[in-house]
């Protein structure tokens, strides 16, 4: 099957609008003639769910929390990207697009990236227009902050919140649709199998999470809006519900997986402190604006710490190492998340560490403290302060800027970051890859559609802070309310789709079989054995510096365990009763299938890449080496005859508009 | 890092096996808990140990695991959230505790809240709440104004956002001797009535509000402030303050 992106040609500043113009659309009349399931309520789901219904076609949404306001996206912190450039700093939308294409190591779609800077100014629009309350300047006009290696304030925020604020803008317009009855919502209910008939995606089964309920949900076209997969790894930043299920279903029925080794290890995060660890918790990316990383420059003083006979603020100047200041000094602490993170990773490699588990670095705020405290003194008229008198200046100047991230940090660690520095580490993220889709957002399902974290689309090899949050409304808001009239126009005399088939009957059963296979298994192990056998694995081999030794190894790994899940894992409860083990067993699944087809993308890809590190790959100096004549491609995905043997499809991609470079951020 | 305790609890937690099931609280005990572990990763370690002994594991609600969704609802020591202030379950840590310790561990209660299952409640009341008016009703579309074409001061944009960091997460119902909604409802009000797009609705939406948290069985609130002890984002009690004037207002309106 050859891939077809669909891409429209001509100029690119002109290609969504002339799309736009040219596909079909479906009239006011036939759209409540249409059902479209949309599965998830994330920023994606919830924004595409409230504007079909507001466009007439009757939707059905679903998402396995109690509340579709519980979605991942809630917990996303920083900001959110758009090309509005009301600080007049030379934004615009071609600059937007620029620093996605090289943000992402030029390995997305132009004409993909295009739109979405594009529409990026209407998101804003739209969300003050529902009363997200985004931070604003005493003139009363919404405030910008800048973000992760680009030169503009673009970033829209809401305190540390932003997530939240997105995330309740689009469910209280999904609320305002089902109070009309124009979206029947499906609240703890979890989508196990696609339904094909005659080649399109023509419905789900879902299971009642309260009930244990089987159920078959039919639609004319399906949206996939179930965020990311950074999961596999056991521990990540990510919800503890995220997963691949939806998609792997989708995958394993034909829509291709694209670009699945891509993954966002995200700099700052708070360190592992024990093996009960359950998730890792994000220090948002804007605090290395003010904070500085580093390590002891000696290993006696790593010693001395680590055993408690030093403390890091009795270091000198002269005993710390400011790796990321002295191996870039043009962008110091502020180099892009995989650079950063790979820093981190060498100098823990190297014996480094700060803590117990030899695994944190510091991230330093005493300099900005001393600095912002003198500012506030010049300006108070305050002569010849004291130290302490300018600390304490100080530190309220970083209290207005991240105090709600410092109390998260104390609360957590119960260390107090204003008088020592924060550790950090590296952790799992965001990932990149997901389902193949093409310009319409269709999956290599026709009629099945997938959105936001869930598609590979817009951020290649890497993405830039705050601009997941741009990409899932612009899809669920701005592109697929007009792509999916192009497919559906051809449905509008289909009639209901009934779920009385053969085909329905086949999915309903493979799930139940599934389900009764884990519920009746009589294993030993728990299903957290497995998945953190399984993230042990994807950490260690497929983290954050891969190799062919490793991931040949860890596709052996991963093999074993699955074959050990299959004999031993043991799922307490019944099937027809609210069981959360069982819900986790179905997913670990999927994830260790997922985990297996990562690994062999990553040992496919021969070159480094945004987030895709590879040892064979690098300069002399140990920095990321692309490969443009061999792999300026999207490598997509197709499930083969069984988990181990999947099938390579390249789709080629094309600069017209941009220069192809190495990064630099030396 | 404060040095590792390890600790021995003993915890006595509701189990109910379905909204029809009668509930009764049993008694587990779980050792060498870390204090640098959070509440749930205590509870998790209770769950792989009850699995190992093939029994069921207890069912709690929980995702974000970081203070934000407002999923996790438990009622720990009487107290929802549990001892620590301005934090939700899952932010709670062991270090709060000592060894020897007896916690226990219960669902929210409310008529409006029934148990589905051990300690996880069905809060779709609130859901329902937001659906009959918790929205500016503004359709998506590419021609909305610029967002910057209608300036709205400061302070009034701060306190509509403290307003909007309500979380959803019923701890106000469930410290509430009335099981009243008003702190979860008046966040929202607030939040519109504060802001310029919220005007056109205004009246109207604090009517429906109130109505259907009427209909759902939420009590009277009679300022016992016991809510805002033991909200997780602070929302404050002006916020019921102000919604009573709304809804004063609107009831006006409505009758001239
Ligand atoms: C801690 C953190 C901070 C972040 N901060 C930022 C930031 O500041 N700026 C930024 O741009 N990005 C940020 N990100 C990334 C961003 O939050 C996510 O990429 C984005 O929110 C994903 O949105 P989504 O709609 O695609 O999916 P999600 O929000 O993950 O939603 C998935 C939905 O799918 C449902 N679902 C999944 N599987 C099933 C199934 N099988 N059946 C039924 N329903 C299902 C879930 O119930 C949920 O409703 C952050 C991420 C994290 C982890
Ligand atoms: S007002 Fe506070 S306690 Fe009540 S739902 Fe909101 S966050 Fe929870
Ligand atoms: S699990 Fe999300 S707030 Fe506690």
């Amino acid at each position: 099957m050859a891939l077809d992106s669909k891409c429209p040609t001509g100029p690119i500043d002109k290609q969504w609008t002339n799309h736009k113009n040219n596909i079909n659309v479906v009239n006011p009349a036939n759209k409540r003639l249409i059902d479209v399931i949309v599965v998830g309520t994330g920023l994606a789901g919830g924004s595409a769910a409230a504007s079909l219904a507001e466009l007439g076609y009757k939707v059905k949404s679903f998402c396995f929390q109690d509340s579709p306001r519980r979605a991942h996206s809630i917990a996303a912190q920083g900001g959110i990207n758009a090309a509005k450039n009301y600080q007049n700093d030379g934004d615009s939308v071609y600059r937007l697009f620029y620093d996605t294409v090289k943000g992402g190591d030029y390995r997305a779609r132009e004409s993909n990236v295009y739109r979405l800077a594009e529409v990026s100014t209407n998101i804003i629009d739209q969300c003050v227009a529902q009363g997200v309350p985004f931070a604003r300047e005493y003139g009363g006009l919404l405030d910008n902050r800048s973000f992760g290696g680009v030169l503009v304030s673009r970033t829209f925020y809401a305190k540390g919140q932003t997530g939240q604020q997105l995330l309740l803008g689009a469910y209280s317009a999904m609320s305002r649709q089902i109070g009309k009855g124009k979206i029947e919502m499906f609240n703890r209910h979890e989508m196990l199998e696609l339904v094909i008939v005659e080649g399109k995606a023509r419905g789900i089964i879902a299971r009642n999470l309260v009930t244990g309920e089987i159920q078959r949900h039919s639609a004319h076209a399906v949206v996939l809006a179930t965020g990311g997969y950074g999961n596999v790894f056991f521990l990540s930043t990510n919800a503890m519900g995220s997963n691949v299920t939806a998609s792997w279903r989708a995958h394993r029925k034909g829509a291709f997986f694209a670009n699945p080794c891509y993954t966002q290890i995200h700099p700052t995060c708070i360190p592992r402190s024990g093996d009960y660890q359950s998730k890792l918790t994000l220090m948002s990316e804007s605090l290395r604006n003010d904070g500085r990383i580093w390590v002891p420059k000696s290993i006696e003083n790593v010693e001395a710490i680590r055993t408690g006979k030093k403390k890091p603020t009795e270091l000198t100047e002269e005993e710390r190492d400011y790796y990321l200041e002295r191996r870039y000094p043009s962008f110091g602490n502020l180099v892009p998340r995989d650079v950063a993170s790979r820093a981190a990773k060498e100098r823990c490699d190297a014996g480094f560490g700060v803590n117990e588990t030899g695994e944190a670095v510091y991230l330093d705020f005493s300099a900005a403290i001393l600095r912002y405290g003198k500012e506030v003194a010049t300006v108070e008229g305050i002569s010849n302060p004291s130290e302490n008198k300018i600390k304490a200046l100080g530190e309220k100047v970083i209290e207005n800027k991240y105090g709600n991230l410092f109390q998260m940090y104390e609360k957590i660690t119960d260390d107090n970051p204003y008088k020592t520095p924060m550790q950090i580490y590296p952790a799992v993220h965001y990932t990149m890859g997901g389902l193949w889709v093409d310009y319409n957002l269709m999956t290599s399902i026709a009629g099945c559609y997938a959105a936001g974290e869930a598609n590979f689309s817009d951020h290649g090899a890497n993405r830039l802070g705050a601009s997941a949050l741009m990409q899932g409304l612009a899809d669920g808001y701005f592109v697929l309310p007009y792509t999916i009239g192009d497919y559906l126009a051809n449905d509008i005399r289909t009639g209901p789709i009934s779920t009385d088939s053969i085909e329905f009957d086949e999915a309903e059963n493979a799930v139940q079989k599934r389900l009764e296979q884990l519920i009746n298994n009589n294993g030993t192990k728990s299903v957290d054995y497995f998945h953190k056998q399984l993230g042990k694995v994807m950490w260690e081999k497929c983290g954050m510096a891969r190799n062919e030794k490793d991931l040949k190894s860890a596709i052996i790994e991963i093999q074993q365990i699955r074959e050990d899940f299959e004999k031993n894992v043991k799922v307490p409860g019944g099937m027809f009763e609210f069981n959360p083990e069982l819900e986790k067993a179905a997913r670990v699944a999927d994830f260790i299938e997922l985990g297996e087809l990562f690994a062999h993308d990553a040992l496919h890809r021969e070159e480094s890449c945004g987030g895709h590190f590879r040892d064979e790959s690098q300069t002399k100096e140990g920095e990321a080496k692309r490969d443009d004549n061999n792999f300026a491609f999207v490598s997509a995905w197709e499930f083969g005859s069984n988990p181990s043997e999947p099938n390579l499809h390249k789709e080629a991609l094309k600069f017209s508009n941009i220069e192809l470079k190495q990064r630099s951020y030396k | 890092m404060a040095t590792i305790k390890g600790m021995n609890l003993t915890l006595k937690i509701w189990r109910q096996k379905d909204a029809n099931s009668k509930g009764k609280i049993e008694t587990y005990k779980v050792k060498d808990i870390s204090d640098h572990m959070s509440f749930l990763e205590m509870m998790d370690v209770l769950n792989e140990q009850l699995i190992s002994e093939n029994k069921e594991p207890v069912a709690f609600d929980h995702d974000c695991r970081e203070g934000i969704c407002g999923s996790c609802s438990l009622h720990i020591n009487g107290e929802p959230h549990g001892p620590d202030r301005g934090v939700t379950t899952c932010q709670l840590h062991m270090r709060k505790f000592n060894s020897g310790d007896t916690i226990y561990i219960e669902p929210f209660r409310a008529k409006a809240f029934p148990v589905i299952k051990d300690l996880v409640v069905d809060r779709s009341a609130f859901d329902r709440i937001i659906q009959s008016g918790g929205f500016v009703s503004v359709n998506t579309s590419g021609n909305t104004q610029d967002a910057n074409a209608l300036p709205i001061p400061k302070a009034d944009a701060d306190k509509a956002f403290d307003a909007a960091t309500c979380i959803g997460c019923g701890a106000c119902v469930a410290s509430c001797k009335n099981a009243s909604a008003m702190l979860f409802v008046s966040a929202k009000v607030s939040q519109l009535s504060l802001l310029p797009q919220g005007q056109v609705e205004r009246e109207e939406r604090v009517l429906n509000m109130v109505s259907q948290m009427d209909d759902e069985g939420f009590g009277n609130c009679t300022n016992t402030g016991a809510c805002e002890v033991e909200c997780p984002k602070g929302i404050s009690l002006e916020n019921i303050a102000r919604m009573n004037r709304e809804f004063l207002k609107a009831t006006i309106h409505k009758e001239e």
